[in-house]
Formats: C-alpha cells, structure tokens, sequence
C-alpha cells in the first residue's frame, strides 16, 4: 500500500520533443486514479516514468515515502499491466504468473501457492498449463492481472489495459478490475483514451491534453464542472454542447429570455451546457430545429440549431420526436461558463 | 443399400504440357541421384571389378567389408586416421563450428541491439564488412596467429579461427529487434536482470532461428575443407571431407586404388548433414508453425 507523489516531473526526450511539462499531483493510498486524454498527451510517458521504464528528465517522484527517482523497475515494488498484455510466449500460465516471484528467489511451494492463489481469483485454474498462444484475448489479459497481482505490489500501473478487447468483454473486464482493486486494495494508476472507461473505473481522473494536466478531480466533477473547455468535451459522449455568446451587464443571453448570471466584463464568452440538462418543453422559451433524431434504444439524441449554432440534446426513449420546429428549456444550474480565449471556466 | 455415392476417379485428359512438366523434373532428380547411386554401387564391389568395369548396374557383395576398410583401417603411416577417427573429428569441428558461431553471434546481437553502446551502429557494420573477408582471404595471417598460439593440430585451432561471424550476428539481431519493446519491459518490472532475460526469455523465443542456424552451420563447418588441411598435420585429426582426398591419393603406382573405401567415407561423409537436416527440419517448421511472439 503506498501514497503517490510526482513534484514538478517533466519528460523531455533525447529528441528535444517536450511530452510532459512540469506536473505535480498526488495520489492517496488505495486510490484508482485514471489518466486520461487523446492520443499522444504524454499519458504513456508519465506512467512509463512512474514504473521506471523511462528516465525522468526534472522532478522528483515517491512511492510511498521513498523517492524513487533512481530506483531500477524491479524495486519499485510496481507490478504494470501492459496493453498487448506482454506475456513471455514460451511459458505456460503457470510460469508466466510466477516468473516475478522467482526471479525474487521465492521459494517453489510459495511461489505455487500464491499463483494458485491469484488464478483462482482470475479463473485461471483450468489454464494454467496452457501458453498463451492458447488462450482467448480475455483470458491473456486475466493472465496479465495474474502477473500483476500475484506480486502483492504497492502500485498497480495500467497502460490501456482493455483496448484490444471486444466491447462485451471490456465492459466485463472494466468491472472485474475495479472490483479487483477494491478487494485488494492497492494504489492504481490507470491510463486510458476511453473516457467511459476514465468516468466508471476512477475514484479520481486526470485530464492531460499536449502535456500538461488540464483537470484533476473526480469523475462527478470533470463531468458537470469541467475546467476547459477541453474537458468539456473530451469527456462525454456525445460531448458538452459549447456556444458562443456574449455577455451584457452582467448577464450572458442564452436564447429566448433564458439568460444566466455572469461574473465577467462585458464581451464573447463561451456558453457549455450537456445534452442531459436541456428538456423539450412545449412552453419553453427557446425555439429549437430538429435536423436529425439518433436513435440509441435507451435514449436519443436531437441534434438541431440553436442561434445558428450546433446543439445536441439528449432525450429518454420515451419521448417521441421528429424532425421539425420544438420548444426547449434549459436547466440553467448546469450551464458553465468559459472564457474564450483561454478556453478555461469563468 | 446397394447405393454408393463414390464417385469414380474421372480421368484426366493427358495433357502434353505436364507430360514435359515431369519430364524436366525427372531429369533433375536423375541429374542429382546419379552420382549418389554410383557412389553406392561402387561401394559394393571389388575395387578391381569397378576399375575393369567401370561403373555398372550389378549390385555386388562387398558393402560390409568396404564399410568394415572405411570405418577401422587407417590409410596412413600413424594408423590413427580411421573413418570412425575422422568421422568423430569432423562431428566435433560441425558441432564446435556451428555452437560457437551461435553463440558468438547471439551474443554480439545481443549487445548490438539491446544495450546503449555508443558505437552500436558502427561496430554493427564493422562485424559486417567481415563479410567481405571471409577466411580463404585472410588464410595466411590467420594461419600465422593460428601457428603462434601453438593452435596447429588442435580442436580449437581447427574451430575457433572458423567462428567469427557477421551472418548469425545479423540474422540475431533482425530477429531481436522483432522482439516486442513490452516483453523486455516486462520482464524488466519482473526483476529480470540482463543475464536472466537472456537465457530465461531471448534464448527459448530464438528456438527457431537456432535451429536454423544449427542446420546452415553445421552443414557449413562439417564442409569445410581448406583451413582443416592447413591447420591439421598430424593424422590424428584428421577430417572426413580431407581425409578423404588422402585415399583418392594412392592413385599412384602400383597399386590398385581403394574406390570401395573412399566412396563409402564419401557415403558416410553425406550421411550426417543429411540426418541433420532432416532432423532439425520437422523442428524448424513446428515452431514455424506455433510461433508468435
Ligand atoms: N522515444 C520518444 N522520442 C520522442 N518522442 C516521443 C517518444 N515517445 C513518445 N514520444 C512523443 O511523446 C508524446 C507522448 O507520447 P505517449 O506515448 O506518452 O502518448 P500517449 O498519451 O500514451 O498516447 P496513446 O494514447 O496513443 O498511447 C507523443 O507526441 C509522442 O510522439
Ligand atoms: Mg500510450
């Protein structure tokens, strides 16, 4: 069990090419925290400095209360789950789960206990004798949990464990690690571009976007009170509706004789509110097209214009709607505010 | 019950462009099979019947006693050259030859591609410009270092000089680079140091290609012909391949060359590269076949 601290860590490679500026978070014994941002955010390279695989360029980081900055991988007490599940192809289950055990000179009958141990936490017992070039894409990714756990590390790390897993299965997998975790208990980082992924597994997520940290809090928060409007939409699907708009006096005009309370001066501002927090509403007072109904069975979505810009909105299945002029109102304690030239939230 | 469904085989119209398909192709089989068979015809026989004769269609009665001259009696003055001496000698010179190629070049690939030296790169080409200085060019110089080591008339004069070699060198190191970054990362979190992921993880994945390795290599080594007639003297040790061309010597004078004898070492020369090869063979393409890495 370990607390995490990364102070100022900064990743510039041999090549120039800056992937992580400074960045300081840190994490709370037992927490799931998930990384999360587009490709090439530098979210590999953070998780690669935490495990040891790659140098740190400045910064200092701890795991637990020990400063880790020189340490080799293998005594950093850190177990990784890797995305092509890295599983050594000559060995059988059995040796694949154990070899960590006993390149620290375990002993036999410990080692074979505590792989039996962690299989039958898996459901890996009928296969251990298999190699993984016989086994199905979940069952070497349980494998991979397998290596992992039978450690009793002090941190997890993951690197997008589940992206090469059918959408089934990484829903099932996406469940079974968290209710892993929770069993036993042990410091997580997770990275991950899937932001479904980032909101259900995380007791915390942190944004990055280009290298840098855009938001850290939890998945209720990034969620309804997005610091950017990067955050805004990157996380959600379909994404926040974002609207440009204008303040006057105080106040920034939605539409109809909608407005809400704006602490800024006068100007643009950028207007976010989810598809979730707009209601069609024969009384409301904003008029809406419908260009096209979406169809997703449990819900729909409308997307339509508003003020001759785009907006989405996110409707249960029971209300019918088609094509065509509606009314909408909207829940105006979920709007937030942007300023549009840093695109951070007023 | 008296319905049965098999059809009969329909025959094919004969079609002169496969006729003439098998025809080129039988003439290459005979063109390859014909020396083999006269060599064991010739086995056979008495050598004063095949030098009156020359070679014939008769299978005669002497293959146990020419394997008999050619397996336990020496040709030379020492009486230590005997088949079965040469025979070992060569196994050993294959053997030795192909290893320690293997060896050699798994680790200097090794090196190459999995350190951070910081002429990699250039000592990579380096190995490979020897390539085009194999040791027929060198021989003398070789040969010179070879004699004041006082290497002459031993195994490892025979094998060392002989194993330097950029061709496993590279083929290993195409082949490591193949090997994925997360495997090495892996067994590193797995506290695999450098030696242990060597032989726990490199080495069990590069079965295939030592195999195949071993096949070409010792196919080579057991060949060689002009470094063991420069390095070996004494009797004693001998080659087949060389040793042979000392029987195909007594030509001269008198008496009657020994043809059953020299052409069943040449039968027991062909054997081992061909048992290696068929051996190695079912191997290679199984892990072929299973591999994934
Ligand atoms: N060895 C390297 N040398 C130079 N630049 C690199 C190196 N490795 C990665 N980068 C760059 O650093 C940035 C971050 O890479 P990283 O692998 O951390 O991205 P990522 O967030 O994990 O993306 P993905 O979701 O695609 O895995 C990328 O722009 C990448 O091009
Ligand atoms: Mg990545």
């Amino acid at each position: 069990m370990a607390q995490v601290s990364l102070k100022n860590i900064r990743k510039v490679y041999p090549n120039g090419y800056e992937a992580v500026v400074p960045t300081s978070f840190n994490i709370a014994d037992g927490e799931f925290v998930v990384l999360v941002g587009p490709s090439g955010c530098g979210k590999s390279t953070l998780l690669r400095m935490i495990a040891g695989l790659e140098d740190i360029t400045v910064g200092e980081l701890s795991i637990g209360d020990r400063n880790v900055n020189h340490v080799d991988p293998a005594d950093r007490d850190i177990a990784m789950v890797f995305q092509n599940y890295a599983l050594y192809p000559h060995m059988t289950v059995r040796k694949n789960i154990g070899y960590g055990l006993k390149n620290r000179k375990t002993a036999a009958s410990d080692i074979e206990a505590k792989v039996q141990d962690a299989a039958k936490m898996l459901n890996l017992t009928e296969f251990l004798d298999r190699k993984p070039s016989q086994l199905s894409g979940g069952q070497r990714q349980r494998v991979a949990m397998g290596r992992a756990v039978v450690r009793d590390p002090a941190l997890f790390l993951f690197d997008e464990p589940l992206s090469n897993l059918d959408a089934k299965l990484r829903h099932q997998m996406r469940i079974e690690i968290k209710a892993l975790q929770r069993r036993l208990g042990v410091t997580s980082i997770y990275v991950t571009h899937d932001q479904v992924e980032a909101m259900t597994m995380a007791d915390r997520i942190i944004v990055l976007n280009t290298g840098r940290i855009e938001q850290i809090g939890t998945p209720t928060e990034i969620y309804h009170r997005p610091a950017s409007t990067f955050v805004a939409s990157f996380m959600g699907a379909p994404p926040m509706n974002l609207l440009n708009a204008e303040s006057a006096d105080g106040r920034v005009h939605l539409g109809g004789d909608m407005s809400v309370a704006a602490s800024t001066a006068d100007g643009p501002v950028i207007w976010g509110i989810r598809p979730e927090d707009i209601e069609i509403d024969p009384t409301g007072d904003i008029p809406f097209t419908v260009d096209i109904v979406e169809e997703l069975g449990a819900h729909r979505l409308l997307h339509g214009q508003l003020n001759g810009q785009d907006l989405t909105i996110h409707v249960s299945k029971d209300v019918v709607v088609s094509a065509g002029p509606i009314r909408i109102s909207i829940n105006l304690d979920a709007v937030v505010l942007f300023n549009p030239e840093t695109g951070l939230a007023l | 019950m008296t319905d049965t469904t098999s059809t009969p085989i329909a025959k094919r119209p004969l079609k002169w462009t496969h006729v003439m398909d098998h025809l080129i192709l039988i003439l290459g089989a005979l063109f390859m099979l014909v020396p083999l068979l006269m060599v064991l015809q010739t086995t056979t026989t008495t050598d004063l019947e095949t030098i009156k004769n020359g070679p014939e269609f008769v299978i005669g009665d002497q293959f146990d006693d020419n394997f008999m001259s050619a397996m336990f009696q020496a040709s030379g003055f020492s009486g230590e050259n005997t088949g079965l001496r040469m025979l070992m000698n060569s196994l050993i010179l294959g053997i030795g030859f192909a290893l320690g190629k293997i060896v050699i070049g798994m680790m200097a690939a090794y090196a190459l591609v999995y350190f951070r030296l910081r002429f990699a790169t250039l000592a990579f080409w380096l190995i490979f410009t020897t390539l085009l200085l194999p040791l027929e060019v060198r021989i003398l110089p070789s040969y010179e270092v070879a004699q004041k080591l006082g290497l002459l008339n031993t195994y490892t004069g025979l094998i060392v000089p002989l194993i330097a070699s950029a061709t496993a060198t590279f083929f290993f190191r195409q082949f490591f680079r193949s090997v994925p970054e997360e495997l090495v990362e892996a067994a590193r979190i797995d506290g695999a140091g450098p030696v242990k992921f060597f032989i726990d993880i490199l080495v069990p994945l590069s079965q295939t290609m030592i195999a195949a390795m071993f096949i070409i290599m010792f196919v080579f080594g057991w060949n060689q012909y002009l470094w063991p007639t420069m390095v070996t003297t004494e009797e004693g040790m001998f080659t087949l391949v060389r040793g042979i061309k000392q029987l195909t010597q007594d030509l001269e004078g008198t008496n009657i060359p020994e043809y059953g004898r020299a052409n069943m070492l040449a039968l027991i020369a062909i054997l081992p590269p061909v048992l290696v090869v068929i051996f190695f063979q079912s191997w290679f393409v199984k892990g072929l076949t299973e591999s994934d890495k």
